[in-house]
């Protein structure tokens, strides 16, 4: 399928992103820096294949902050792994990952290992676990950079603590030859986030950076990852499963559910006119702090479906209060439902009604 | 904070220090104070919620009430008894009044054991009961929290993680206890789950007069389910009164700033 991608004429997936890109972006004729089209991925787990992602499309500029909202198991994930080619083995992976105008999509190893940390920085969720407990943390920022830039130990040294500064961890210094379990949860996540910028990659992922940490240290990692990017006018997918992150801390967002990207637009046209069912029912679920006390919270009935049970159509048909027949028959098509706002859903009229 | 009534749970100047290993062998090692002379009272039917970040001893504190953990200084009272003047068959006995739900209801319920099986456990030290008693009790306890009585057969990893947690909580409600402690309840939940949950916990305090001592690092969350809440940090109470109180007016620089951290579903205007 590489292969395919890869000759000159236009191919309909590649047609498509193109009309994506134009659809939101305003007369800029540059290509994004990442197209995703069609990106499909099939596992194989205990009950059988599952397809973990079913068909998603979008786009990045150089640049952009977009964020990925959902709940456990709708394939937000996924897709980071499968952008950083770090999808399980086995995985089948079928559309097109354009970055930069490179196809990523049956990229060999040895071409994606030369990507993966130079070009694309990734930060994880836990930094314990993603932190090699046993080197130093100012060795593992100067992995990369002595494997992707060939600096000298010195060279990378010196980086390294640059870094370490610039990304505001006290004492940098000293902190150099500090353990990971030397550090708290927050310092730990400053240190993965050096070692994703250590190259300067062009786009950035973070995977739930802060649902390990407590909300005053949040609140500090997130406002260091938005001025990072801002400076470095690097692009950034940001993964998470509350709202209010995705709200404070990006431009554009695509809600998951399935497998599948739901909804899709600008973050403040999205909450101010969320169409889809799910959306609306995640929005209503969550309670808030500036709220109605002592009511009964919306519910979404039934719960986030295993990857093997999803339905032939709608993903969300089987909790949708307003799914018909036709929901269920086969994948609904993107609607537009403002500038560059799309939803998944063929009943959006009925949604309207919903509470 | 008094009251008429006598409170369900009493916390008086409760401190529990833990001793560190050494660092060298001529000085102690270092004494950490998780709870440190705090005192509340929890009244029947009622919810108060202990927010603070983590190390800041609340799950200390929610085991001290628990009676799983004795106190360095200070008393606590249930139902105006000293939990740890009790013999060890009297505090048995006492168990049947306050339960406990986890954080993790992965963790927390035995993979090997039938789900009925792990509900009716707390029975065990506590009734008589013949095992068609407890089998009725079973059977309604599973269905207060909306589970089938079938599903007494399955095995936790049948049930997703929501379920698993209604599991847990028909266990705590096996006992009739008065008083449940939830640590962190709702925290592994996904929203949309979430909220089942907390509607739940809701029901059973308006149906049962459950009291909840609820424990969470998520503002909004007790916000919802709490009449009172006490903000911890650094092992001490810096701020308790009446939830809308405290939400709407902080007093304590603390508790400003968590609030002020919490992420808003507003979007700020980006570029």
């Amino acid at each position: 399928m590489g292969g395919l991608l890869q000759m000159s004429a236009p191919t309909a997936a590649e047609r498509g992103a193109a009309s994506l890109r134009r659809e939101r972006s305003d007369g800029n004729a540059s290509p994004p820096l990442l197209a995703v089209t069609d990106l499909r991925v099939g596992l194989r787990t205990p009950r059988g294949p599952a397809d973990a992602l079913r068909g998603i499309s979008f786009s990045i500029d150089r640049g952009e902050t977009v964020g990925l909202v959902g709940e456990s198991g709708c394939g937000k994930s996924m897709t980071a792994l499968a952008l950083m080619g770090l999808l399980p083995d086995g995985a089948r992976v079928a559309g097109s990952i354009r970055f930069d105008g490179r196809e990523l999509v049956g990229l060999p190893d040895d071409a994606m290992c030369a990507l993966r940390g130079d070009r694309l920085g990734m930060v994880f969720q836990e930094p314990m676990t993603a932190l090699n407990p046993l080197h130093t943390v100012g060795r593992q920022i100067a992995e990369s950079l002595r494997l992707h830039k060939r600096m000298d130990a010195a060279a990378a040294r010196a980086e390294a603590l640059r870094l370490l500064e610039r990304v505001q961890l006290p004492d940098a210094r000293a902190r150099l030859d500090a353990y990971p379990h030397q550090l708290s949860g927050g310092q730990r996540q400053r240190v993965g986030i050096a070692i994703a910028l250590a190259c300067g990659p062009d786009l950035l992922i973070a995977d739930e950076p802060t649902t390990a940490l407590d909300v005053t240290v949040q609140r500090e990692v997130l406002e260091l990852i938005g001025e990072l990017v801002r400076e470095d006018r690097m692009a950034l997918l940001l993964i998470s499963h509350d709202l209010g992150v995705i709200a404070g801390n990006v431009a554009r967002m695509l809600v998951m559910y399935g497998g599948t990207v739901v909804e899709s637009g600008p973050t403040a046209e999205v909450f101010a006119h969320r169409a889809h069912p799910y959306t609306r029912g995640l929005f209503a679920a969550r309670p808030r702090l500036d709220g109605p006390r002592g009511q009964r919270l919306a519910t979404i009935p039934g719960r986030v479906p295993e990857l093997a049970d999803l339905p032939a159509g709608c993903p969300f048909a089987d909790r949708c209060a307003i799914a018909a027949d036709a929901c269920r028959a086969a994948p609904p098509p993107a609607v537009a439902v403002g500038p560059g706002h799309d939803a998944r859903c063929i009943r959006l009229d009925a949604a309207r009604e919903l509470a | 904070m008094t009251s008429a009534a006598a409170p369900l749970l009493r916390l008086e100047a409760v401190s529990r220090h833990y001793r560190l290993p050494r660092e060298s062998l001529l000085a102690p090692g270092p004494l950490v104070r998780a709870v440190d002379g705090v005192s509340l009272d929890v009244h029947a039917g009622r919810s108060l919620g202990i927010v603070g970040e983590s190390g800041s001893g609340k799950s200390t504190l929610a085991r001290l009430a628990m009676a799983l953990e004795r106190p360095t200084a200070g008393h606590v009272r249930f139902e105006g008894r000293d939990l740890h003047a009790l013999s060890p068959a009297e505090l048995r006995a006492a168990r049947a009044q306050f339960q406990m739900v986890f954080q993790d209801p992965y963790g927390s319920l035995d993979p090997r054991r039938t789900v009925g099986w792990t509900v009716a456990e707390p029975l065990h030290g506590v009734h008589g009961a013949s095992g068609a008693a407890r089998q009725r009790r079973v059977d309604e306890v599973l269905d207060a929290v909306g589970l089938r009585a079938a599903d007494a057969h399955k095995y936790p990893h049948e049930f997703s993680g929501g379920q698993r947690q209604r599991i847990a909580i028909a266990r705590a409600l096996i006992t009739r206890p008065k008083l449940i402690v939830a640590d962190e309840p709702v925290s592994a939940l996904d929203v949309s789950v979430q909220a089942q949950v907390l509607n739940l916990m809701a029901d059973l305090q308006r149906d049962f007069g459950v009291t909840y001592l609820f424990i969470s690092h998520d503002l909004a969350v007790v916000r919802h389910v709490c009449d009172e809440v006490a903000v911890m940090r650094h092992g001490r109470v810096v701020e308790h009164g009446a939830t809308d109180a405290v939400f709407a007016a902080p007093a304590h620089p603390y508790t400003r700033a968590l609030l002020d951290a919490v992420p808003r579903p507003e979007p700020r205007r980006l570029a």
